[in-house]
C-alpha cells in the first residue's frame, strides 16, 4: 500500500471531472505527486542526521531537533496531499451508490449515472469546498509552525538539557526552502482551479435552472 | 509510484506522435529516466555524508553545503525531466478532449463506429497541428531554460575536487572535498548530450511539422 493507491483513485475521479477538475488532476499527479516522490522526499531523508549542534552534550540535538521541527515539513506534505485527494472520493462513493441503485431497480433511473446533476452536482460542490478547505488549512498551518515559509540555516537552542544557547545548524536550507516555495505555489494553483471550478458550475446551473423556469413560465 | 506513471500516461501519447516524436519518447524514457534512477540516483545518494570538510567546527559542514550545492544535480534532473514531459500531457488532453466530444455526438444519436474511435489514429491536423507544435516549442524552452540553470548555479558542467568555504560559522577559509566528483562530471555531460540530443529531435520535429504544413498547403492551392 503507497501511493499508488492515490494514483488510482485520482484516475477514477478523472472520469466523472468537468474539463477544470481534469486540470486540477493533472497538476496534483505532475507537479505535487510525483514531484514529491521523485524530488522532495531525498532531501529531506536524513534531516535528522544531519542536523548539527555546536555542543557535545548528550541529548541537546534531539530535544532542540525536535523543538524546531515538531512535525517534519515532507509529512505536513504527504498528508496534505492526502487529504486534498480524499474530498473526490464522495464523488466516486455517489456515481457508485448511483449505479448500485440502478441494478437494484432494474431499470433506467438516470440518463447518465456519472453525469454532474441534482444530487451528484451538491456532492461535487461540497467535496470542491473540501478540497479548498484543507489547501488553506495546510497552508496556514505550514506558515504558522514555521514562522513563514523560510528555512533558516541557523537555529539558536536553549532547551534543557543543552548548556545555555547553542547554534544549531540545519542541513540543505536553501533546497527545501526552493521546493517549500514550489509546493506554496502549486497549493494556490490548485485553490485557483478549485475555486473558478466552482464558479463555473455553480453559474452554469444557476443559468439551467432560470432558463427552465423561464421556459416553464411562457408555456 | 513513480516514473512508470509517467511512462504509462507519455506512453499513451506515443500513438499519436511522429516518429520523430516516437524516438524523442524512446530517448527520454531510456537515456535519462531509466538511468536518472538506475545510476544518477545512487552516485548523488550520499552526496552530504561524504562531503567533509576540514574542520571539526560543528555546523561548517551543513553550511558550506548548502552555500556551493544550494538546489542538487539529481533534483533539477528530476524537475528538468517532470517539465519537460508536461507538455506531451497537452497533447494527450487534448486527444482525449476530441474523443470525448466524438462520444457526445455519438450519445446524442449521430452514427459513429465505437470500436474504430477507440482504435482511430488521430491525425495531427487543424487544432491538434497548434497544441502539438507548441508542447514542442515548450518542450524546447524548457530544456534550454534547465541547462542554462545547471551552467548558471554550478559555473559549468564540471564537479570540482575542492571547494574553499568561509561561511560562518567556519574559522577563515576552509577546504570542502566534493564526494565522486569524477564520476558525477562524467554523468552530468551524459545527461547533458542527451538533453542536447533531445532538443535537436525537438528542432527537428518542428521543422518537419512546419514544411508538412506547408506542402499540403501548397498542394490545395495548385
Amino acid at each position: 500500500m503507497s501511493w499508488g493507491f492515490l494514483r488510482d483513485l485520482l484516475s477514477g475521479v478523472n472520469k466523472y471531472s468537468t474539463g477544470v477538475g481534469r486540470i486540477w488532476v493533472a497538476v496534483v499527479f505532475v507537479f505535487r505527486l510525483l514531484v514529491y516522490i521523485a524530488a522532495a522526499e531525498n532531501i529531506w531523508k536524513y534531516e535528522h542526521d544531519e542536523f548539527e549542534c555546536n555542543i557535545r552534550q548528550p541529548g541537546c540535538e534531539n530535544v532542540c531537533f525536535d523543538h524546531f521541527f515538531p512535525i517534519s515539513h515532507i509529512r505536513l506534505w504527504a498528508l496534505q496531499l492526502i487529504m486534498v485527494s480524499t474530498p473526490s472520493l464522495l464523488v466516486v462513493f455517489h456515481v457508485a451508490y448511483r449505479e448500485n441503485r440502478e441494478k437494484r431497480h432494474n431499470q433506467k433511473l438516470y440518463r447518465n449515472p456519472g453525469e454532474i446533476d441534482g444530487g451528484l452536482l451538491c456532492t461535487y460542490l461540497i467535496s470542491l469546498i473540501l478540497k479548498t478547505g484543507f489547501e488553506i488549512v495546510f497552508l496556514v498551518l505550514f506558515y504558522k509552525l514555521y514562522n513563514g515559509f523560510k528555512v533558516p540555516h541557523l537555529v539558536k537552542c536553549d532547551v534543557r538539557p543543552c548548556p545555555n544557547t547553542v547554534d544549531c545548524y540545519i542541513s540543505k536550507p536553501t533546497e527545501k526552502m526552493i521546493f517549500l516555495c514550489f509546493l506554496v505555489a502549486t497549493s494556490c494553483l490548485c485553490i485557483v482551479l478549485n475555486l473558478s471550478e466552482l464558479s463555473y458550475l455553480i453559474f452554469k446551473y444557476s443559468i439551467k435552472c432560470y432558463l427552465k423556469r423561464y421556459i416553464q413560465k411562457h408555456q | 509510484m513513480d516514473w512508470g506513471t509517467l511512462q504509462a500516461v507519455l506512453g499513451g501519447v506515443n500513438k499519436h506522435s511522429t516518429s520523430i516524436g516516437k524516438i524523442w519518447l524512446t530517448v527520454l524514457f531510456i537515456f535519462r529516466i531509466m538511468i536518472l534512477v538506475v545510476a544518477a540516483e545512487r552516485v548523488w545518494g550520499d552526496e552530504q555524508q561524504d562531503f567533509v570538510c576540514n574542520t571539526l567546527q560543528p555546523g561548517c559542514r551543513n553550511v558550506c553545503y548548502d552555500q556551493f550545492f544550494p538546489i542538487s544535480h539529481i533534483r533539477l534532473w528530476a524537475l528538468q525531466l517532470i517539465f519537460v514531459s508536461t507538455p506531451a500531457l497537452l497533447v494527450a488532453m487534448h486527444v482525449a478532449y476530441r474523443r470525448h466530444e466524438k462520444k457526445r455526438r455519438f450519445r446524442n444519436g449521430e452514427k459513429i463506429d465505437i470500436e474504430e474511435l477507440k482504435n482511430e489514429k488521430v491525425h495531427i491536423r487543424g487544432p491538434l497541428w497548434w497544441t502539438y507544435t507548441s508542447s514542442i516549442f515548450f518542450r524546447m524552452v524548457f530544456e534550454a531554460v534547465f541547462m542554462y540553470v545547471f551552467y548558471y548555479m554550478y559555473d559549468g558542467y564540471q564537479m570540482p575536487r575542492l571547494v574553499k568555504c568561509k561561511a560562518w560559522p567556519c574559522p577563515n577559509t576552509v577546504d570542502c572535498f566534493v564526494s565522486r566528483p569524477t564520476e558525477k562530471t562524467t554523468f552530468t555531460i551524459f545527461m547533458l548530450a542527451v538533453s542536447g540530443i533531445c532538443m535537436m529531435l525537438n528542432l527537428a520535429e518542428l521543422c518537419y511539422l512546419v514544411i508538412k504544413i506547408f506542402m499540403k498547403d501548397s498542394r490545395k492551392t495548385t
